[in-house]
């Protein structure tokens, strides 16, 4: 190689980087800057996040401390409501009572508070966005490179701002999720309203729709599967990201995985894995029966 | 309720990024290939003037590409023109803002699609209602006058149906009295029949001229079909590569096209139930003769009803009664066959 470069004039052959002393004052600029930013409004932000601190709590407090056959009980019953099939039904109170027995039902009842949580946020804010990108093109183009950094950036790189931001606990954690779990919503949201049919939306504009009762009556209802598909991504997402959440406090099953890791104690360690797929596979056919269910108008009876 | 005319007038549609621009120079007479290729644009239609029937079936004419289907777009403005006007009841429907639009669709105007464009998550009835409820008729009101015209369509007894647990003629029997629940004094039917099959097509068609019978609405029809023009058409327009080459009654198209075009189309007609027998009686001359033909009836009707009664010559009367003229069997024939003029022709 040396001898490539006695060739070349030495700016073709050593990349030509900023100095270490230039790239030492941007880093302690840019990051006193954000401790600068966090010591001003940290308070603020945080006072503006403690609703979700109470929700949460609220949730995990009713989870963990109702009896477990009440839980059981209403798990079933919400799984029956969604899926309408027994062996679903049957699979979850198998599922829970195993759970149960290993002695992971509180740990389990935490992670699930969290899930529940983060999936209605993701889905409060995901439609919206959705529906704003499928209205505008520039939206789109704004939004998708967002999406695209939200998605492959690896989570550990944002708990550092979020935790900088707001401490160690659940909130950061709630954070962190729903960055993570977000963008599926959005983005099934955006498409499934882009992919109704052409032909619908003009008839709805013939008799006179507004837009607002376009969105209500023809793209919502139409684009349903497609939001349906999102919103199990999104629990999916939750499921898997509330294990590394749970390197910045937040409990549950998440945690036991992690001091699993850090003792090596295998049997631990998968009883916890076990039980976060086995409420992912609840969710994920619960969902799935119950999106299958609300298409049922779809089945082409006569040829 | 009255229904009025709609004056389609100077009416051009250029598609593109700046159809406005190119407007001057197609009226100077640029042509289509031309502004594609040199421009980018496409011309939709130039120059159509077309005054529809108020309470009558206006049929609009073309094969695909012939701009049938932008034409009608432009009576409910889903597309705006780049020129000219659209008038309804005096008002030019291209100039409203976005709230008479909205109201002149809502009341004024119903849509039939070729391929039905019903809301898959609906029942029948709750798409029959689509209409009402947009503009905000409560619902068991709505659910009344809709449940009516499914009644009248054919469709009793599948008002809980889901479109697609229906064939596509009922699912078209749907789109057809969602639009006239709509109660809306313009009819808009975009190949409403195209997507069925011939038999169904028939019966869909017959089922429009009964209901046209007593609703007298302004119908706006666009179709492929010639056969289906000349049996709906009051008036007919033929459009290709987006002007019209030719329009009026089912007759004189068939008797005089205006060009090749039109003649190729006209050859394969069946001209006994296009042609009426007024229009090749002969004066009267001497004494009623064989039995008496009603003005208006086609040449078919006519030779069947004096091959029935064993008669070869018979005198035409209008509606009084009153003998206008005579017609025989063999100028009926030599009607009814094509000329071979229009056989060379094509």
């Amino acid at each position: 190689m040396a001898s490539i470069c006695s060739m070349l004039p030495e700016l073709l052959c050593k990349f030509p980087a900023i100095d270490d002393t230039s790239i030492r004052i941007a880093r302690k600029t840019i990051d006193d800057g954000f401790k600068g930013f966090v010591r001003a409004y940290g308070n603020a932000i945080d006072a503006l996040v403690q609703p979700l601190q109470w929700f949460l709590n609220f949730l995990e407090g009713v989870f963990v401390n109702s009896p477990w056959i009440i839980i059981l009980a209403v798990m079933v019953a919400v799984v029956y409501a969604g899926s309408r099939n027994m062996r679903i039904t049957l699979g979850t109170a198998l599922a829970m009572f195993a759970i149960g027995l290993v002695g992971l039902w509180n740990d389990t009842m935490i992670t699930l508070a969290m899930v529940t949580v983060c999936t209605l946020i993701s889905i409060l804010i995901g439609i919206p966005i959705g529906i704003v990108m499928a209205r505008s093109e520039r939206a789109q183009s704004i939004v998708n490179p967002i999406l695209d950094v939200m998605q492959t950036m690896p989570s550990f790189v944002y708990l550092i701002p979020v935790v900088m931001i707001f401490g160690i606990g659940k909130v950061p954690g709630l954070i962190a999720v729903v960055i993570y779990a977000v963008p599926p919503m959005i983005r099934l949201t955006n498409l499934g309203i882009r992919l109704v049919d052409k032909e619908v939306l003009e008839a709805a504009d013939a008799f006179g729709s507004s837009g607002w009762q376009k969105l209500k009556n023809v793209q919502m209802p139409l684009a349903l599967p497609t939001i349906m598909a999102g919103i199990n991504q999104t629990i999916m997402m939750s499921l898997a990201m509330v294990v590394v959440a749970s390197m910045i406090g937040v409990g549950g099953l998440g945690r036991n995985v992690l001091q699993a890791i850090n003792n090596q104690f295998f049997t631990v360690g998968f009883l916890n894995g076990f039980s976060l797929v086995a409420i992912a596979i609840i969710f994920d056919r619960t969902s799935q029966a119950f999106g299958r269910r609300l298409q049922k108008h779809s089945e082409v009876i006569h040829g | 309720m009255a229904s009025h005319a709609i004056e389609v007038k100077n009416l051009y549609k250029i598609f593109g990024s700046n159809g406005q621009a190119y407007v001057d120079r197609v009226k100077a007479g640029l042509g289509k290939a031309e502004l594609n290729e040199k421009h980018g644009h496409v011309l939709g239609l130039q120059d159509i003037n077309i005054s529809m029937p108020a309470g009558g079936i206006m049929v609009v004419m073309g094969l695909s590409g012939s701009g049938k289907s932008t034409l009608i777009r432009h009576i409910n403005r889903l597309i705006d023109p780049t020129a000219g006007e659209v008038l309804y009841d005096g008002v030019d429907i291209c100039k409203m803002n976005e709230n008479d639009l909205r109201e002149f669709r809502r009341h004024k105007t119903a849509m039939v699609f070729q391929k039905f464009a019903l809301l898959p998550h609906r029942t029948v009835i709750e798409n029959t209602i689509y209409g009402l409820e947009i503009q905000g008729v409560n619902r068991s009101e709505s659910e009344k006058r809709a449940r009516g015209w499914i009644e009248r369509v054919g469709l009793k007894g599948f008002e809980n149906h889901y479109p697609n647990q229906l064939s596509g003629g009922m699912q078209q029997r749907v789109g057809l009295a969602r639009a006239l629940t709509n109660d809306a004094d313009i009819l808009l039917m975009d190949e409403a029949y195209s997507a069925l099959d011939p038999l169904i097509r028939v019966d869909m068609q017959t089922v429009l001229l009964d209901l046209q019978k007593e609703l007298k609405k302004t119908v706006v029809f666009i179709t492929h079909d010639l056969d289906e023009a000349l049996r709906l058409g009051d008036k007919i327009a033929i459009l290709r590569d987006g002007k019209v080459v030719q329009q009026g009654s089912g007759q004189e198209i068939v008797l005089k096209p205006a060009d090749d075009y039109i003649t190729a189309f006209v050859k394969e007609v069946n001209r006994g139930r296009v042609i009426n027998v007024e229009t090749i009686m002969q004066p009267m001359s001497g004494e009623q003769s064989g039995i008496p033909i009603t003005k208006g009836t086609v040449l078919e009707h006519a030779a069947r009803q004096m091959t029935a009664n064993n008669v070869t010559t018979a005198h035409i009367v209008d509606a009084a009664g009153r003998p206008v003229g005579t017609i025989d069997l063999a100028a009926i024939i030599s009607s009814m066959v094509t000329p071979t003029t229009h056989l060379q022709a094509a």
